[in-house]
């Protein structure tokens, strides 16, 4: 199995050699309740780490997804767009959001590791 | 100042409300369901609200009342019949509103329903207004449910016999555990429905009842795409104190027979009337997925801008964005292409009719408001 880390900002990222899969977190999708509305990053768009990459918006408000490390998207998940309930559904599955090309991988240093995000989350909630 | 719960809080924590506070109050948001399911379950079946946070004031007073309440409501009172309801405004003296509302004539007084963001506000200038000659009440011993969809009639049926007969905008006294509870054909949702006024010690059972005969509680993320999908407006967000009623669109409201006599803003009212307002009202559909929310800037195909959006979401009867705003009066027009600057980006957009869903109403029992 591929490895996966979580960010502050309740995304995850699985990694696979230099490339990734980036989505947020169930946690994240309980929070902002039913998402309506995806906007991805165009391929070929270069992201820095913890910079604007996405959009997602509830039937409340809209919410800003980030990026857990800096790269070039190669791929995103035009499905989510068609369907944005995809995301409510299996976020850290099909609800994925776009692939990125890893610029610099000591980057996946300040990130969490499953246990380490569960216990910030259930830190939070205190 | 502290934050005050409904009768309700501990019902609305049981079935796993998300809470936030609302004009003072802790209110539910959503429950397990979640926004989209709670709003497709009032439309398809029934659904309870909780809005023991709104006003319900009562006035008493002798025979003068009505005329006192006229000078007052821009509504031909002396044409309700008993226990009939109608929807009116609180306005200033330039024709803006401080709070749209509910007027019903009951017995020897009249009860009024005001948002709750508003309430303390607007007790205080119909006092001024009314000096000490009538007995004004803002009750805290009742609470107020409403019940929505097209089977609130059967639901509520099981529980409170012939509450059906109720026409739209009309009520009735009923009875539930040897207590008086008072129950109007309305809502806010677009749906057929109820809003049932009763006492807090009773309201938690009640509600109970309601859950047991297959309604559904719904908390106001809900109840906003609902009454927009709808085209109702918000107080605070597509009326205010600096839009009147023509601006707004609900001119309906503002009975033709009172044009001629005195109510505040009445001069203005009536110069909008007969020569037309700058900025309108409307509904907006967005050609796109993209969300345009309050404040966004409408622009025409000349990239002038001519107005602001004052409320948008997702529609999930509709299947899309929908919002309303308010528009330079040129572009008021059904299927006018307008655009909406969203992130940067201009969205494009049509102008079209309210509501932006609509039920067919069984004829001669229910009717939408207009």
């Amino acid at each position: 199995m591929s490895e996966v880390k979580f960010s502050k900002e309740h995304e995850w990222i699985s990694l696979d050699g230099d490339q990734a899969t980036i989505g947020i977190t169930k946690h994240a999708t309980e929070m902002l309740g039913d998402i309506v509305f995806a906007e991805l990053p165009e391929k070929g768009t270069n992201l820095e780490q913890n910079g604007n990459a996405a959009i997602v918006e509830s039937t409340k408000a809209a919410s800003d997804v980030y990026t857990p490390v800096s790269g070039e998207v190669i791929d995103t998940n035009q499905s989510i767009v068609d369907d944005p309930s995809k995301i409510n559904l299996d976020p850290e599955g099909e609800g994925w959001f776009f692939k990125i090309k890893i610029k610099n991988k000591s980057e996946l240093d300040s990130l969490m590791n499953k246990t380490d995000y569960d216990k910030f989350v259930a830190e939070k909630q205190n | 100042m502290e934050v005050r719960k409904t009768f309700l809080f501990d019902l609305h924590k049981s079935q796993g409300a998300k809470f936030a506070e609302f004009a003072g109050y802790l209110m539910p948001i959503q429950y397990r369901d979640g926004i989209i399911q709670e709003h497709k379950q009032t439309r398809a079946k029934s659904g309870i609200f909780d809005v023991s946070h709104m006003g319900q004031l009562f006035i008493k007073g002798g025979y003068q009342l009505t005329d006192n309440l006229e000078k007052i409501f821009p509504t031909n009172l002396k044409k309700l019949s008993l226990y009939q309801s109608k929807y009116s405004f609180l306005m200033n003296d330039n024709g803006g509103i401080y709070d749209d509302l509910i007027i019903t004539k009951l017995k020897d007084e009249y009860m009024i329903i005001l948002n709750a963001s508003r309430k303390e506000n607007d007790f205080k200038i119909i006092k001024n207004k009314l000096g000490n000659n009538f007995e004004l009440l803002l009750k805290k011993n009742i609470s107020l449910i409403a019940l929505q969809g097209p089977e609130a009639k059967i639901v509520l049926e099981k529980i409170i016999s012939n509450s059906n007969k109720l026409k739209f905008m009309h009520g009735g006294n009923f009875k539930f555990e040897d207590k008086d509870i008072y129950i109007t054909r309305s809502g806010y949702t677009g749906e057929d429905g109820f809003e049932i006024s009763l006492d807090n010690s009773i309201v938690e059972k009640f509600v109970i009842l309601l859950l047991k005969n297959g309604s559904k509680l719904i908390g106001l993320g809900a109840r906003d795409t609902l009454r927009l999908e709808a085209g109702l407006c918000l107080y605070g967000h597509d009326i205010n104190e600096k839009t009147s009623p023509i601006e707004a669109n609900l001119k309906w409201a503002i009975s033709k027979s009172r044009i001629e006599t005195k109510f505040p803003g009445v001069e203005i009212i009536k110069r909008q009337i007969q020569e037309g307002v700058k900025k309108i009202r409307v509904g907006i559909k967005p050609d796109t997925k993209v969300i345009a929310r309050e404040t966004t800037k409408i622009f025409n195909e000349e990239n002038k801008e001519i107005g602001r959006i004052t409320s948008g979401t997702f529609g999930p009867s509709v299947q899309s964005p929908i919002a309303m705003g308010y528009v330079e009066n040129n572009y008021s027009l059904s299927n006018t292409k307008v655009f909406l600057e969203v992130r940067g980006k201009k969205i494009p957009a049509n102008i079209c009719d309210l509501p932006f869903y609509k039920k067919n109403y069984v004829k001669g029992e229910t009717n939408v408001r207009s």
